[in-house]
């Protein structure tokens, strides 16, 4: 079993936890500990058994075998408010509070403090969520309504409450999947506040980077099974990846060498007021160009207005040198132009729609037989391309909400690349995806640009960017403002440019890069 | 099991509707004298045909989650139109066109207003229903223009029918265009994209899909079938008045809804649209033989409205909570176990 830590008693555990759905099996003799004053990471791909275990500690799920610890007291929860009264608060991804309500009513919902005849004391409730914020060391007014709140502060607000409940362990689920670089800053702060106080923290993310900077212990999981629990010093994160996928990091990002084609795509002064302005750029046939920049700088919305989904205020694209119809997506999907958007459920995707009829969205025209659809051609279409991208589905009727994130992300490639696209646009094609079905998306981008795609690629994974990229063009608050190639990328150069610094070296790589291109 | 439920339920329902028609048919039958004899039921079909016609383009709309409520009012401006022309002594011939280019262009403003403007198509066409209903006024007054030439006139009527049958010439127009718009909205590119559209319209955009096109072309369809009904209503009854058609709005977005088709858009099949219309078709002409108030009869229409809607809904939860019991049931052991 488990080595056991020099460092205090786990304030809560699993030993040997299982847990089946059906024929199922969602957790395998998992173990864990969570001591005061320690992170650890729960490390593992979609469907290793994260959530699973999460809910069991939470108190919505039983284990079928093995025992919950609590203090080193055997317990039994029999539903989350039990958990919660043992002191364990989850933090979801997407907190839900209530929107009308202030931040200080949704913190003591229920159970505020009360003045004579039943009234609710307001200032005492005013004044309990102040010292909550300043012991978060966060500046929210506790009057202000949640409705308007970004997703980091509902997440403060989460915390804050689990605070009132003198939470002595908190499990964060993919806190950080829709925050910012500075929000997350923020989170990781109040996080290391709390440890400082004693917390216990379960910390769960697909980005290796924030399990390596914020955390000490990891737990991986992998197809259910406790893989290793161990101190993350010393641990690399091909060490990492290697437990969570039973694979290697260069797997992970294949890049194999292109030499590049003729220019393909070649934008030139596109301008929308106060998004973006002057951008230029071109991309050649066989390359992967990313787009990379700090998120706000506009990058989406040069693809967007790229493929015409948004109409640019002046400048123009053109491919294969032929101009193309401003603010028109059909013009440029019949230029040979494909975009798959950053987000897959509202723009990717009609989620209520089978898997074979978003397919077949994009060909409209192509699964016509004496001017109808055909549903034979319209399946066919769909299965050809379920099958080149491995996507696990049981019937391409169903809709695509049943599948897994890395799914519904093959899926949209599928419809793009149904298309049989000259350019393919793909805004962070890997955001929110497991480690195993990122490496596929990277290996299919990277055949394909060796098969004579251009790609354009806008990412906000720098590990992702410098590995796939054979040209980085960076954005920096709507201006391109620098061009690095593949030798001279490292870290520092592209966060030079996204952050504005030293532009004038900046400037100098790009002219630099434009020279064998005139 | 999402998939399961929602195909089941809404095959169910199109199914229910069938049922319920071929029901309230055979009721009719055995209770009404005067009910299953082909005179009858012309007059019945006869007395749906502008709901009907004005139910197909609105089927489409509502399945890309749009809406026309100034289709009736586009009926009585077609019907004050004819009539002020026809006093004026213009030919028939030429009061057509004229009627159908105005619906066309109060269906292009519709259209306009939803989708340069952008504004939701339940507001604009709140307002245009009230603007064209204005406008029928304002051309005709309160008079009623009469006689129009029996030549035109006698085939609005449900006492001529298609020979040999006893099917009334606008409902034999209704049969033909609905089987082209059921193939248009389920068999070709341009009804998957009306789905996606009513589904995700943002989605369809980011497809390639000409969303605004698309629906500009729905509320000029729109405009121009609500104004050739207005011709048929107004040589069906033989009098063209401002007021013709009040309220018929409600009727035939009632008729499409009880059909199954969703008003979030994204679901519903034309089939259902038609059951719907028929249904509630044959319904009043029943409760009218039985001598059933009008009063009554809009209760029962409004009730089956409620039903229709409600249904689908508490099915939904029934099989949820079926769903649920047996996750339950599957986890009872594992509680047990510590």
């Amino acid at each position: 079993m488990e080595k056991p830590d020099k460092g205090l008693a786990p304030v809560l555990a699993l030993r040997g936890v299982s847990k089946t759905f059906g024929a199922v099996r969602a957790l395998h003799d998992v173990s864990l500990d969570l001591r005061p004053g320690e992170i650890h990471a729960l490390a593992g791909e979609n469907g290793a058994g994260k959530s699973t275990l999460i809910k069991t500690l939470a108190g919505v799920h039983h284990p079928d075998e093995g025992k919950i610890l609590l203090s080193g007291e055997p317990v039994v929860f029999h539903g989350p408010a039990d958990a919660r009264d043992a002191g364990i608060a989850v933090i979801y991804q997407e907190p839900t509070l209530f929107p009308d309500l202030s931040i200080a009513e949704n913190i003591f919902m229920g159970r505020q403090p009360r003045r004579s005849a039943r009234r609710i004391d307001r200032r005492a409730v005013h004044r309990a969520t102040a010292d909550l914020m300043s012991r978060l060391g966060v500046a929210l007014d506790p009057r202000r309504p949640a409705r308007g709140l970004s997703i980091a502060d509902q997440q403060i607000v989460e915390i804050a409450k689990a605070l009132s409940f003198d939470a002595r362990v908190l499990i964060m689920d993919e806190p950080t999947a829709a925050l910012t670089g500075s929000e997350t800053a923020r989170l990781f702060s109040v996080v290391r506040t709390l440890r400082a106080e004693g917390a216990a923290v379960l910390f769960i993310s697909h980005r290796l980077e924030e399990i390596f900077g914020l955390c000490s212990h990891v737990t991986t999981l992998r197809d259910g099974r406790h893989v290793a629990s161990e101190p993350l010093d010393g641990l690399t994160e091909d060490d990492l990846v290697r437990r969570m996928v039973g694979r290697d990091l260069d797997d992970l990002y294949p890049k194999s060498e292109a030499e590049p084609g003729p220019t393909v795509l070649s934008v030139s002064r596109l301008t929308r007021e106060g998004v973006f302005r002057d951008v230029s750029f071109e991309v050649r046939r066989g390359e992967i160009v990313a787009l990379a920049g700090l998120v706000g700088a506009g990058r989406s919305e040069v693809a967007q207005a790229v493929f015409g989904v948004d109409r640019a205020d002046a400048g123009e694209v053109k491919v294969d040198g032929r101009v193309l119809t401003a603010g028109s997506p059909t013009a440029a999907m019949d230029a040979g132009l494909a975009l798959v958007p950053e987000d897959r459920r509202l723009r990717g995707l009609v989620m209520e729609m089978s898997i074979e009829r978003n397919i077949g969205l994009t060909g409209l025209r192509d699964v016509r037989r004496r001017g109808l659809v055909s549903r034979a051609l319209e399946h066919a279409r769909a299965a050809d391309w379920a099958v080149k991208l491995q996507l696990k589905y049981s019937r391409l009727a169903d809709p695509v909400s049943v599948l897994s994130g890395g799914n519904q992300q093959k899926v949209v490639l599928a419809k793009w690349l149904a298309t049989d696209p000259a350019v393919l646009i793909v805004d962070e094609p890997t955001r929110g995806i497991d480690v195993g079905t990122k490496a596929e998306v990277h290996r299919l981008l990277s055949s394909l640009a060796a098969d004579g795609l251009a790609v354009l690629m806008v990412s906000s994974d720098l590990p992702e960017v410098l590995r796939m990229a054979d040209r980085i063009l960076v954005m920096h608050e709507g201006r391109l403002t620098a061009e690095i190639p593949r030798e001279r990328a490292t870290e520092e150069t592209v966060m030079a440019a996204a952050t504005g610094r030293a532009p004038d070296t900046d400037r100098t790589e790009r002219t630099a890069a434009k020279e064998p291109t005139p | 099991m999402t998939t399961m439920t929602t195909l089941t339920r809404y095959l169910r329902w199109d199914t229910a509707v069938g049922i319920l028609l071929i029901a309230v048919f055979l009721a009719g039958t055995g209770t009404t004298e005067g009910f299953a004899n082909t005179d009858n039921l012309s007059a019945a079909l006869g007395d749906v045909s502008e709901i009907a016609l004005i139910a197909l383009p609105m089927t489409l709309l509502v399945v890309a989650g749009q809406v026309d409520l100034s289709v009736a009012s586009m009926l009585g401006l077609s019907s004050a139109l004819a009539g002020s022309l026809w006093q004026a002594g213009f030919a028939f011939e030429l009061i057509v066109p004229v009627c159908l280019l105005a619906g066309a262009v109060g269906g292009l403003l519709n259209g306009w207003l939803v989708t340069r403007v952008g504004l939701p198509s339940l507001a604009v066409t709140i307002g245009t229903l009230t603007l064209y209903r204005g406008l029928a006024s304002v051309i005709l007054g309160d008079e009623a223009v009469a006689d129009f030439p029996e030549t035109y006139a006698k085939y609005a009527a449900y006492t001529e029918t298609m020979p040999g049958t006893f099917v009334p010439y606008p409902v034999a127009l209704f049969a033909v265009l609905a089987v082209g718009t059921a193939i248009a909205l389920h068999c070709t590119g341009f009804g998957r994209s009306l789905f996606a559209i009513g589904a995700q319209e943002d989605a369809a955009w980011f497809a390639g899909i000409r969303v605004k096109r698309l629906k500009l072309v729905l509320f000029v369809v729109s405009g121009l079938v609500a104004s050739f009904a207005g011709i048929i209503y107004t040589l069906r009854y033989g009098s063209a008045r401002a007021d013709n058609g009040l309220g018929l709005e409600l009727v035939v977005i009632a008729s499409v809804l009880l059909g199954g088709v969703d008003f979030d858009g994204g679901k519903g099949t034309l089939g259902g649209a038609v059951a719907g219309v028929l249904l509630i078709g044959l319904l009043t002409n029943l409760l009218t033989l039985n001598d059933i108030s009008n009063e009554i009869q809009v209760i029962v229409t409004g009730l089956l409205l409620v039903a229709s809607v409600l249904t689908p809904r508490i099915i939904a939860v029934v099989s949820e909570r079926r769903h649920r019991r047996t996750a339950a049931e599957e986890s009872v052991p594992v509680s047990a176990a510590p």
